[in-house]
């Protein structure tokens, strides 16, 4: 190691020593240090009085010290807003606290102009308490303010921003739930002595689904259709091939109600509306309801759909399977299948669309599926409609975001016999 | 929500005395009076708030069209008086709240029975024949220095601050938190006090009326301590020994005492 420079010796010859410079340093007086601070820098009496104030200060303001010593106060050097901010804000801290930094405010120069300053006070007090006057520590923040007029620029931009945006959305939100109430019927039909009873649950109010139910008279009060399905894909595209769908399964049946010849019509439409490289499809279950004495026969065809479900009046619960039923809309000749059931006082069917059944659930998402469904049916069976879609609704809302799909539900039953069921009517 | 919980009520002092009721100003909260309310606690009880929005009241029960006017601060006063079913009580309110006291005592005659108007201004901005002390652009100057300090608060800790009111130990956390108030809230706050003209309602001031004055203050000039004074038939006017808009901790004994000795004549 080479020794200093120099040495405890004295001076070296014609070299300064480092410890010689050191000594010079040292021999800047308190005084220099104070007045020639790279700060602001002042003492006020409590009642803001300035007791003494440093060079720096002086030459930024363009003020003789004799103009503000034991003459101005210290918001006497500020703007007036500043001098607003000083009495509501700044005052009542630094008496409270006793200390206080940080502050932006503006000082007022003896030529007019505005210097961006921070402010940092700290209270000197007595031996016993009391306070004594403020010291004041005053930095120029020029630089400083204009970037952060910059970050608050920007920000108010982001808060218009964001206020626009939440604007949009709930503007979406609206006319999407208005979209999605047109694609389901506004109430069911009255039926004398049927029971029905209908949900939609929607995943996401910024996203339209593609499920669809309807129930509509055919002639008078004896016969009925009804369909419910799910189109494939989300969104604008989804509800377009819904309304395509619904309108065409509705015209369908008021011309001809059979089911097997109603989806082979959607099939059609569908084929000749979307051609080419973009198939649009859908699942679908339709049907036909016939009053008989006092039953209901139903015929019901299905394309693809997941199998209707019947909660019987004695408590047993059974799919409607309907194997070979092909989507809709993907192949032309898809095949249909057409099921018979007769539903006496106190069945229920129940159709639904696969957000149900293809819900996650648990800590390790599996799938809800067809033997839970059934297992859930028959913890309600017998019940009337509106028991099985307020259960099924209360259920679905219990899957919480297992739950990410779209779900319609559509019930149709007799009410059970007075003698018998009275609990259904509850 | 309860009153009590939603503006932060505080009670203390003799249960048997006088009731007397601080008002903050703007700019802080309760603490404004800490210095006062030893004294005053000895003789009288001392009911403390914050507005909605300010110090540690629920600040999500803040509505800007509530807290536009001035009526909105004197529903607050009324909804404290209310709650602790006060009758012929004293009211001190500081700054603005000197006015949202007046309105609180027209609105609530049975409740608020006399008032004392520490440091009040009923228009801050000069017109002709009017000498308010300020202009509008110096009010927006007052909005710019309030955007550049956002003195103790911060987006991220304020739902802890003002969701843990029984915990102020969490506030402790920020430098300058005691007054801690949302920039927004703080400059609707700013708005309402320096660009209310309350001036038509002074003449209606019927009770008892203390006006405190400073010697010095940047904020309500003398000149506006005597517009008040003979807007207000019968009140009494004091100026007292200090500097600043904020006595009660300029001169807080000074303070004290000119409020005990009004009160003491209330009942004489």
């Amino acid at each position: 190691m080479s020794p200093p420079t120099g040495g405890s010796d004295g001076p070296g010859r014609g070299v300064p020593s480092t410890r010689a410079a050191f000594s010079a340093l040292l021999e800047d007086s308190a005084e220099d240090l104070y007045e020639s601070a790279p700060c602001g820098y002042l003492s006020t009496l409590m009642d803001g009085t300035v007791a003494k104030v440093n060079a720096t200060l002086l030459n930024w303001l363009g003020l003789s010290r004799d103009e503000v010593v034991g003459r101005m106060r210290f918001s006497d050097l500020l703007t007036v807003g500043g001098r607003l901010y000083h009495e509501t804000h700044f005052a009542p801290l630094l008496r409270m606290q006793g200390h206080l930094g940080g502050i932006a405010l503006e000082m007022r120069t003896a030529q007019g102009s505005r210097l961006p300053v921070l402010i940092t006070s700290t209270v000197k007090k007595t031996d016993d308490g009391e306070p004594l006057l403020i010291r004041t520590t005053v930095f120029d923040a020029t630089d400083r303010r204009a970037y952060e007029q910059e970050l608050l620029r920007a920000r108010r931009a982001a808060d218009e921003a964001r206020k626009q945006a939440e604007a949009d959305r709930e503007r979406l939100r609206e006319a999407l739930a208005v979209l999605q109430q047109s694609l389901l019927p506004a109430t069911l039909p009255d039926i004398p002595g049927v029971e029905t009873a209908g949900h939609y649950h929607t995943a996401s109010p910024f996203q339209l689904g593609g499920d669809f139910y309807d129930l509509f008279p055919l002639d008078g009060d004896d016969r009925f259709a009804f369909f419910l399905g799910d189109v494939c894909g989300k969104g604008p595209q989804a509800a377009a091939l819904t309304s395509l769908t619904r309108y065409t399964l509705r015209a369908a049946a008021l011309h001809d109600p059979d089911p097997v010849t109603n989806l082979r019509d959607l099939n059609t439409a569908l084929l000749d509306r979307y051609t080419g490289d973009d198939p649009r499809y859908c699942t679908a279950v339709a049907g036909v309801l016939e009053r008989a004495g006092d039953t209901l026969n139903v015929r019901l065809a299905s394309g693809g759909h997941p199998p209707a479900l019947v909660l019987r009046g004695d408590g047993g619960v059974e799919y409607l399977s309907t194997p070979g039923g092909m989507l809709v809309g993907a192949l032309p000749g898809a095949q249909f299948v057409q099921v018979r059931v007769t539903l006496r006082p106190g069945d229920t069917l129940l159709l639904y669309t696969d957000g149900l059944t293809e819900a996650r659930i648990g800590p390790h998402r599996e799938l809800y599926g067809y033997e839970a469904l059934a297992s859930f049916a028959a913890s309600l069976a017998p019940s009337g409609p509106h028991r099985v879609i307020d259960a099924l609704t209360e259920l679905l809302s219990g899957f919480g975001d297992g739950l990410d799909d779209d779900t319609a539900l559509l019930a149709v039953g007799l009410p059970a016999r007075t003698d018998t069921g009275s609990r259904d009517r509850a | 929500m309860s009153i009590h919980r939603r503006n932060n009520i505080r009670v203390t002092g003799r249960s048997s005395g006088r009731t007397i009721v601080l008002a903050h100003g703007f700019g802080c909260d309760q603490n404004m009076w800490r210095l006062v309310e030893p004294a005053l606690a000895k003789d009288f009880r001392v009911v403390l708030f914050d507005y909605v929005g300010a110090g540690r009241s629920d600040v999500s029960a803040w509505r800007e069209e509530r807290y536009s006017s001035l009526d909105g601060y004197a529903r607050d006063v009324v909804e404290v008086c209310e709650e602790l079913d006060l009758r012929d009580a004293v009211l001190v309110g500081h700054s603005v709240s000197a006015m949202a006291g007046v309105l609180a005592g027209a609105a609530a005659p049975e409740r608020i029975g006399s008032l004392v108007m520490v440091c009040p201004s009923p228009y801050y901005i000069d017109e002709d024949g009017y000498r308010g002390g300020f202009s509008a652009e110096d009010i927006d100057e007052l909005l710019e220095s309030l955007e550049s300090n956002y003195l103790g608060w911060s987006a991220t800790m304020a739902p802890v601050i003002m969701g843990n009111p029984d915990r102020p130990e969490l506030g402790e956390e920020l430098t300058n938190s005691f007054c801690a108030t949302d920039p927004d809230i703080a400059r609707v706050f700013a708005r309402t006090t320096f660009l209310s003209d309350s001036r038509k309602d002074l003449a209606g001031v019927t009770v008892p009326t203390l006006i405190l004055e400073c010697e010095q203050d940047a904020i309500a000039p003398p000149e506006v301590g005597a517009y008040v004074h003979s807007a207000i038939p019968g009140s009494e006017l004091v100026t007292l020994a200090a500097t600043g808009h904020c006595p009660q901790l300029s001169a807080p004994e000074a303070t004290a005492s000119a409020i005990s000795a009004f009160v003491a004549d209330l009942d004489r």
